[in-house]
């Protein structure tokens, strides 16, 4: 049974009294890109935990393909973290552990997390302890571990933030080729230009709310909320 | 003074010369606190895991009991495993007081909380570290066991060396379950114990030279391995 649509349904979340998400309620199909915007602090990564069910809602509730329980479900989905978690292994390890933990038998293991290290250009490194990478590196890893995978759902928390322009620019391509692999994306970034990119769909989150659930060239050209607007504008308020 | 000079000048004989009774206690008294130490080990390291990764009421007082343990007094350890193993006591029909395996015993009740407490600390840090991911793997409770077992070892090292370091050194519960028989319960620290309290210092010395050197060398290597873990690079 497949994890989409993904569905939040009235899905509120406190921490220790802190109010963080309120009231959200969105649907993600099978099919296009989604780009979550929003200001530091919004919700953005709150609501992508939420999603891919590490964090349970404190109201509403999360459904993947109608099923209230994750499950299983999981481990057709796989996430590239904001901050990327190094296991305290080499690149290679790092990099096919997911495939390890889901049981996938060695030698075809060592054949993908082949493939991926080197389109991520990380195949030099291999041998590497992961947690002496860089912090680019790093995250070129989360995303080399997280392709392997071969996911239904793919999240990805800003994974160009600490990027130079050209890794940027190959890291936007896997994400497509991902992406015309048949897997969903869903991807987080603070670059406008980067969402203008990639995006098919746009949620745009403030205050812990969403603003607006939006098809990309609607969004850009002429945004339902006014918070949208003034983000657009380089002008929202925090 | 001279007195004390000789002593010190027959206790390198001793050494050197590889004394057969200075031996006999060394050998016994690493099998002691080596087995003692295996066996903490194979409980202390799982039960710690499981502290770490496993949420169910009543972990947190355990935690808390579990490291309030690791200061118990050995005299009284000492004292409630001889009740256990002595004729009239519940286990007395093992025939197991003033032998080694009753010392095993003793000191494995007295390390137990040190590596499960010591283990845990480590092992919920790494967990910590690592729980989103793993979550994100999908990987189950053992997985995610495994994992940190794995990954936290060089630490864990520490753990053990620290419950082998106090099983060595303590005297009460082994003379007390073990009763300090020549030739069969003997070890390090209460020939020392004994041997200084008649006066007859030679042999002390020289088991007291080697319990500290291998105080030392356990202290050095705890700390080289867990130095020679790599720096933690930010990003
Ligand atoms: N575990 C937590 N406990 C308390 N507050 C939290 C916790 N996690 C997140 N928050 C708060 O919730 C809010 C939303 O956090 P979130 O990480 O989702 O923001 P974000 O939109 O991803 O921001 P950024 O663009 O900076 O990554 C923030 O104000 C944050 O401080
Ligand atoms: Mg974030």
């Amino acid at each position: 049974m497949p994890s989409l649509p993904l569905s939040l349904e009235n899905v509120s979340l406190s921490i220790g009294g802190a109010s963080l998400i309120e009231d959200v309620s969105l649907t993600l199909h099978h099919g296009p890109r989604t780009i979550i915007l929003g200001a530091n602090g919004a919700g953005k990564s709150l609501i992508l935990r939420l999603s891919h069910g590490l964090l349970g809602p404190t109201r509403g509730s999360v459904r993947w393909g109608g099923a209230e329980r994750l499950g299983p479900l999981r481990r057709r989905q796989a996430m590239v973290f904001q901050k990327p978690i190094m296991l305290r292994r080499s690149t290679r390890a790092n990099a096919g552990y997911g495939l390890k933990i889901a049981g996938m038998p060695r030698s075809e293991r060592e054949a993908r997390v082949a493939q991926v290290l080197e389109r991520v250009g990380l195949a030099r490194l291999a041998e590497r302890d992961a947690r002496v990478l860089s912090g680019g590196e790093q995250q070129k890893l989360a995303l080399a571990r997280a392709w392997a995978l071969d996911p239904e759902i793919m999240f990805l928390d800003e994974p160009t933030a600490n990027l130079d322009p050209t890794a940027t620019a190959a890291v936007e391509a896997i994400v497509n080729e991902i992406h015309a692999g048949g897997a969903k994306i869903v991807m987080t970034t603070q670059s406008l230009s980067q969402a203008k990119r990639l995006a098919d769909e746009v949620i745009f989150v403030h205050r812990g709310r969403v603003a607006e659930q939006t098809p990309a060239d609607e969004f850009f050209a002429n945004p339902r909320s006014a918070e949208a607007a003034a983000f657009l504008k380089g002008e929202l308020a925090w | 003074m001279s007195e004390i000079l000789s002593a010190f000048s027959i206790a390198f004989d001793l050494i050197v010369s590889l004394d057969r009774e200075l031996i006999e206690i060394i050998r016994r008294t690493f099998l002691v606190s080596l087995s003692a130490v295996a066996i903490a080990t194979l409980i202390g390291l799982p039960a710690g895991a499981v502290l770490a990764v496993v949420r169910f009421p009543g972990r947190r007082a355990l935690v808390i009991l579990i490291n309030a343990l690791m200061g118990l007094p050995p005299v009284v350890v000492g004292l409630v495993i001889y009740l256990v193993l002595s004729r009239s006591g519940p286990l007395g029909f093992m025939g197991l007081m003033f032998s080694p395996t009753a010392m095993i015993v003793a000191q494995c009740v007295l390390i137990v909380p040190i590596v499960t407490a010591l283990s845990h600390q480590v092992l919920r840090e790494l967990y910590e570290e690592y729980r989103e991911q793993l979550c994100s793997f999908g990987a189950t409770l053992p997985q995610m066991i495994l994992t940190i077992l794995w990954d936290g070892r060089r630490n864990l090292v520490t753990s053990v060396m620290a419950g082998f370091g106090r099983a060595v050194a303590e005297v009460g519960a082994v003379l007390i379950v073990g009763g300090n028989i020549a030739g069969v319960t003997r070890v390090m620290t209460t020939t020392i114990a004994l041997e200084t309290s008649k006066g007859d210092l030679a042999l002390a010395l020289a088991l007291g030279m080697i319990l500290v050197v291998t105080a030392i060398a356990l202290n050095a290597s705890a700390f080289l391995v867990g130095d020679a873990a790599p720096a933690r690079q930010g990003g």
